[in-house]
């Protein structure tokens, strides 16, 4: 892949896109599963995929592109995400109920637009799956703005963050904007969603942003580690993946997460085995 | 004279239909360790929300620190260590250097990072507990007093004024309470904190809190210690509507 990536620019842009990625979505990804809103991003993709299939319609009923799938996922995200806030407003005891609500109305309208736009083909596969050759010129300069966006802001309000991430009802009574401070958070997270879409695909971009996450759990002790970790996980799955998805033509949505679970595994035996010989040396 | 910390001045809270607080009028002065007792649902929790500003009493005022509340905004002059301390998500991965660091959060500000200054501040509350060894562990690998005493680090390190506790000892053993409250004794005489204990301890209570406020419903007694201690059972069972007793502990 190497010598490919010299010679074609769409290997280069989906490469650097997946390094890009392989940052921001864990990044994110240890917020959301701190928080226990790993689900969130299984909605939020979803409604991504109905923004896409809306663009796909745009396509077709207009021979000159409108808003490209691209663009008109990130809109359909950004918009899915204020919605689940709105529902979290409304049901106030019960808080997840808008992820569920917001997945099956985002799976729903993907099929209805999907349908009009005859859009059954190749190109859906890629946005479902990801895909090695998807990332264009100007796709690509838009994840790097909104990889630029994404780290700007979390370094900026980090403590703010991670101090709510921890309790939330400590940070408002000591005076932080909760609700201010949240928004901005899901904002980025309907951001990042829409720029991983290309490479690792709508059905996986979720298990981009927890699965390093989850792995990252078993071994920091710090907040700090966890998203070095999650980050190191994330690359390593990225670049192994994609590699591997080129040679193999495979989608990278799937060798990319199978890399994940893969590292998953063995930081969970890692763990076993550590603990046993704790164990074993206190016994002896 | 010293300085007012709380006044409560005609309050009254209900929760849908039913009167929780009724025409609470109570002044906390600087340097007072205050234990706030009273049988369960008597309006303990709702009465510290209601000074936290996280509850709006429907009729009365509340002045923090000769300010009403509604105008208030030094929020980190008041330490805040809730009971949910020990059921937080004890498998966060943070340390307990960066658990305390939130308390300085709002203090520090938008958009500006912690500096040198704002680390040895961490560290020094840190200190004030006795947990300097355990800095940079895992908060989840603690036992709960060493966790309840990182909380107090959290509510310090912004140097507040008050401390408000909320059943702070729930779910900690017998020793760790005694060391638990006997760290609150030392930062209410040696730092002049101001304190504000919520409590089913009675006994606990008595024996170190200068005042103690009795509330249920309506404020029944609130005076010194020593004259709480000595109220007649006749009298108590009256306010609690059932008989009680208060066991002084005498751990020596």
């Amino acid at each position: 892949m190497l010598a490919d990536l010299l010679q074609f620019e769409f290997l280069r842009h989906t490469f650097f896109t997946g390094l890009l990625v392989g940052i921001i979505a864990p990044l994110l990804g240890a917020f959301l599963v701190v928080r226990r809103l790993s689900l969130l991003a299984d909605a939020l993709s979803h409604v991504t995929l109905a923004g896409i299939a809306f663009g796909l319609f745009m396509e077709k009923r207009f021979s000159y592109p409108v808003i490209t799938p691209f663009y008109s996922g990130m809109l359909f995200s950004v918009i899915g995400a204020l919605l689940i806030e709105k529902l979290r407003s409304i049901y106030k005891a019960y808080q997840e109920i808008g992820i569920p609500i917001i997945l099956s109305s985002g799976v729903g309208l993907s099929v209805i637009l999907i349908s009009l736009a005859n859009g059954f083909n190749t190109d859906l596969f890629n946005y479902l799956f990801g895909s090695v050759s998807a990332v264009s010129r100007s796709d690509f300069y838009s994840i790097i703005a909104i990889t630029v966006i994404v780290l700007t802001l979390i370094v900026l309000f980090y403590k703010e963050l991670l101090t709510l991430s921890f309790d939330e009802e400590h940070a408002i009574v000591t005076g932080i904007h909760a609700k201010r401070i949240h928004f901005i958070f899901i904002f980025l997270t309907a951001l990042v969603i829409a720029a991983s879409i290309r490479i690792v695909g709508v059905l996986l971009v979720s298990a981009l942003m927890t699965l390093p996450v989850a792995s990252a759990m078993r071994l920091a002790s710090s907040f700090k580690q966890l998203i070095a970790y999650s980050v190191l996980f994330a690359e390593t799955s990225v670049i192994t993946g994609l590699i591997s998805g080129y040679y193999l033509d495979i989608p990278p949505g799937g060798t990319i997460v199978m890399v994940a679970v893969f590292i998953l595994l063995i930081t969970i035996g890692y763990k076993r085995l550590l603990a046993r010989r704790i164990k074993g040396v206190e016994q002896s | 004279m010293s300085k007012t910390i709380i006044k409560l001045e005609n309050v009254y809270y209900s929760y849908e239909k039913k009167l929780v607080l009724e025409n609470i009028n109570l002044t906390i002065k600087e340097g007072m360790f205050v234990g706030l007792v009273g049988p369960n649902g008597g309006g303990k929790t709702t009465l510290i929300k209601i000074i936290l500003g996280l509850l709006k009493p429907q009729r009365g005022n509340v002045y923090l620190l000769d300010k009403p509340i509604d105008s208030f905004k030094d929020w980190n002059r008041i330490g805040y260590v809730s009971q949910k301390a020990n059921t937080f998500n004890k498998g966060f991965p943070a340390t307990v250097f960066e658990v305390v660091s939130m308390g300085l959060t709002a203090k520090v500000g938008y958009f500006r990072f912690f500096n040198k200054r704002h680390k040895e501040r961490v560290l020094e509350a840190i200190r004030q507990v006795d947990l300097e060894s355990y800095a940079y562990e895992n908060i989840g690998n603690l036992s709960g007093g060493q966790q309840q005493r990182v909380f107090i680090a959290r509510a310090l390190v912004s140097d507040p004024q008050l401390l408000i506790l909320d059943e702070p000892t729930v779910g900690i053993d017998y020793q760790n309470v005694k060391r638990f409250y006997d760290l609150l004794y030392k930062l209410n005489k040696e730092k002049n904190i101001t304190m504000l204990l919520v409590t089913h301890d009675t006994g606990a209570v008595t024996k170190y809190a200068t005042e103690i406020a009795c509330i249920n419903q309506k404020l029944h007694f609130h005076g010194e210690a020593c004259v709480y201690q000595s109220l007649s059972q006749e009298k108590l069972s009256k306010i609690y509507g059932h008989p009680v007793q208060i066991v002084v502990h005498d751990h020596d």
